[in-house]
């Protein structure tokens, strides 16, 4: 099977504080990969890396084999790497279909956005993603009048609306009611029919929910294990690290 | 029941859009042909002056209400554009003659800088473009290397500060802190500031002021115009969208330069002189009032804005003149304070709903209209309180 991911020794530092140390990575195509750790384990400035916002200090990341250091992040996510964040990021002064509309744009020049009406294809794309993410019924409301569930929702809509090869989702149950948390569950897992998809998770239960294949522990910047779940969960390495000698607090 | 709702929508959008040609049609006539024709040559002047600042204050608005950059040196541009066609004016003299303040310094050839300006088209020409690419340029630089927010402002006050100095200190080329008086030049052998000639800037810069908002109005609807208020909103979901916000920047900053630079042109043979007075740091954080006074992010709101503060400081400064910038103190401080969205943002946002549930036309809603009014909304709700 091809790797869609692969990390090589990725060290990255600031001002001397190293915040992924000598991390070694790789995901297969069409796998869902979930990532937990305790805070500070350096998961977000993984996502970070692989998305362009921050360069390695050493080592390499290469996507579908190809090195990404040093490529903006605007191309990174032409290539086929889509982000959700950790807060629901939307347009607050657009509507939901304008703002699926706007990351469905096949062609994302400056003068083509301009000129360009968006064609049928594209309509009905937004269409469909309306649909899947359930929230078609209110495709033509302010997205600041949405819930925290809804724009959670919306914004995975928005990544899946840039068509990407590898999703990458940072704690997407991050304030969420168990009845939302589940809906966002079922929509990764239906994605995840479709996609690479890597999630970086906090809630055990989100986890379990979702955590079809292998599990990634991150500590201190490194990788702790990897396995299944059941796996996972009973290492004592883990548990020391989640509720050793020194519980974190979040 | 959603195919419905949308084709209702486009009935809405298109009755509005009939409503709104209709209106621009209405001033238009209003504006360029009852107007000059009632009110004082003195009068109309002045209101011709305020309109051309009104186009300025859309391309403020363009840069800062819909993309978020708050640009305080946009008097660099309004000043290249006045002072290209002012040049022009100064050279409608006989053959081998050069404008006669050149003699106050002893220069006895027309600088080379001058030499384009003997043409007319090359003139208007360069009124438009030489600010589209001087602003082009800067925000090339600025927004290349990520400066933003309150870093970009000040360096845009930092570059009118040096087209300030350096226009001051240039006597041999421009007159320096004199500037260029236009009012005695001739414009196709027609003396600028005779009432007729005055009358066509008038008319001109209606029509223009027309053209321009309809400009903007379509570069604001549409994806183009959306994607200026997601880079507003969140520059960084933009980028991890896949869109390069450097590029829309630039050119969103170089058309609101084009646009302060006609703007330029026309206020200069309108007031009869240009001077660098007019990159005075003040003046460009005025233009920016205008805006928020009307209302961010609403391009009827810069032109009511202006309008409505020149205006205003016309009258008070004639009733009470030794009073009347408390007034225009008070004025700004009222819409920060009390109308952060600017007037005609506080009437779409509120007064327009409250004025129509007041006359009884519509429900008074507690929550937002958007919501309260919504049929899915309001089925649940009547579900709801079944069930009880």
């Amino acid at each position: 099977m091809s790797k869609i991911l692969e990390i090589e020794d990725l060290t990255v530092s600031f001002d001397g504080f190293k915040a992924l140390n000598n991390l070694n990575f790789s995901m297969n195509t069409g796998e869902l990969r979930v990532i937990i750790g305790p805070n500070g384990a350096g998961k977000t400035t993984f996502l970070d890396v692989i998305t362009g916002k921050v360069q390695p200090t050493e080592g390499r990341v290469l996507f579908k084999g190809k090195n990404l250091k040093k490529i903006p992040e605007f191309k990174i996510a032409r290539m086929g790497i889509g982000r959700k964040f950790q807060t629901p990021r939307v347009y607050l002064n657009l509507t939901v279909r304008e703002n699926l509309d706007l990351v469905c744009n096949s062609n994302k020049n400056v003068f083509s956005t301009l000129f360009s009406r968006p064609n049928n294809n594209e309509t009905r794309t937004v269409g469909g993603l309306l649909e899947t993410i359930g929230l078609d019924t209110k495709a033509n409301l302010q997205a600041n009048l949405l819930s925290h569930g809804e724009k959670q929702r919306l914004e995975i809509g928005m990544l899946v609306a840039q068509s990407p090869d590898l999703l990458l989702v940072d704690e997407p149950a991050a304030g969420l009611t168990d009845e939302e948390t589940e809906n966002v569950g079922a929509l990764l897992l239906s994605l995840a029919e479709s996609h690479s998809i890597i999630a970086i998770e906090h809630d055990m239960e989100f986890v379990r929910q979702i955590a079809n294949d292998k599990v990634t522990v991150l500590h201190q910047g490194a990788l702790l294990c990897e396995g299944r779940m059941d796996d996972v969960q009973n290492d004592p390495r883990v548990i020391e690290v989640y509720l050793g000698e020194t519980p974190t607090t979040s | 029941m959603k195919d419905e709702t949308g084709i209702q929508l486009k009935r809405k959008k298109n009755k509005n859009r009939l409503i709104e040609v209709g209106a621009i049609i209405a001033l238009v006539i209003v504006m360029a042909v009852l107007l000059p024709s009632v009110i004082p040559a003195f009068r109309l002047r002045l209101i011709g002056r305020f309109l051309s600042l009104a186009i300025v204050a859309l391309g403020i608005d363009l840069i800062w209400g819909y993309t978020g950059l708050l640009s305080l040196g946009h008097g660099i541009f309004f000043a290249l554009g006045g002072y290209a066609l002012a040049m022009h004016l100064k050279l409608q003299i006989p053959e081998g003659q050069i404008p006669d303040f050149f003699t106050l310094y002893g220069v006895k050839e027309l600088p080379w800088v001058w030499l384009p300006f003997h043409s007319f088209p090359i003139t208007i020409l360069a009124l438009i473009i030489v600010p589209g690419i001087v602003a082009g340029l800067i925000g090339y630089l600025v927004f290349r290397n990520r400066i933003k927010g309150v870093y970009f402002s000040i360096l845009t006050q930092a570059a009118l500060l040096v087209f300030y100095n350096f226009f001051n200190g240039q006597q041999k080329i421009i007159n320096g802190t004199n500037g260029l008086k236009t009012d005695t030049e001739k414009i196709f052998d027609l003396v600028v500031s005779s009432p007729n000639v005055q009358r066509t800037f008038y008319i001109i810069t209606v029509i223009l002021l027309v053209l321009i908002y309809l400009l903007c109005r379509w570069l604001t609807t549409g994806r183009f115009g959306r994607l200026l208020m997601a880079i507003r909103d969140d520059e960084t979901r933009v980028r991890f969208s896949g869109y390069d916000p450097t590029g829309y920047k630039v050119l969103v900053f170089a058309i609101s330069g084009t646009i302060a630079g006609i703007a330029g042109a026309l206020y200069t043979v309108q007031t009869g002189i240009i001077t660098p007075s007019i990159m005075q740091v003040a003046f460009s954080i005025e233009m920016v009032i205008w805006v928020a006074v009307g209302g961010r992010g609403t391009l009827i709101g810069a032109i009511i804005g202006t309008m409505l503060v020149r205006l205003a400081q016309t009258f008070l400064s004639e009733s009470f003149p030794e009073i009347w910038l408390f007034f225009q103190g008070a004025l700004f401080l009222i819409v920060v304070t009390v109308l952060p969205d600017g007037i005609v943002g506080w009437w779409t946002g509120y007064g327009w709903d409250k004025l129509r549930s007041l006359l009884g036309l519509k429900r008074s809603v507690v929550t937002y209209p958007s919501l309260a009014e919504d049929p899915e909304v309001q089925r649940e709700i009547g579900e709801i309180s079944e069930n009880k």
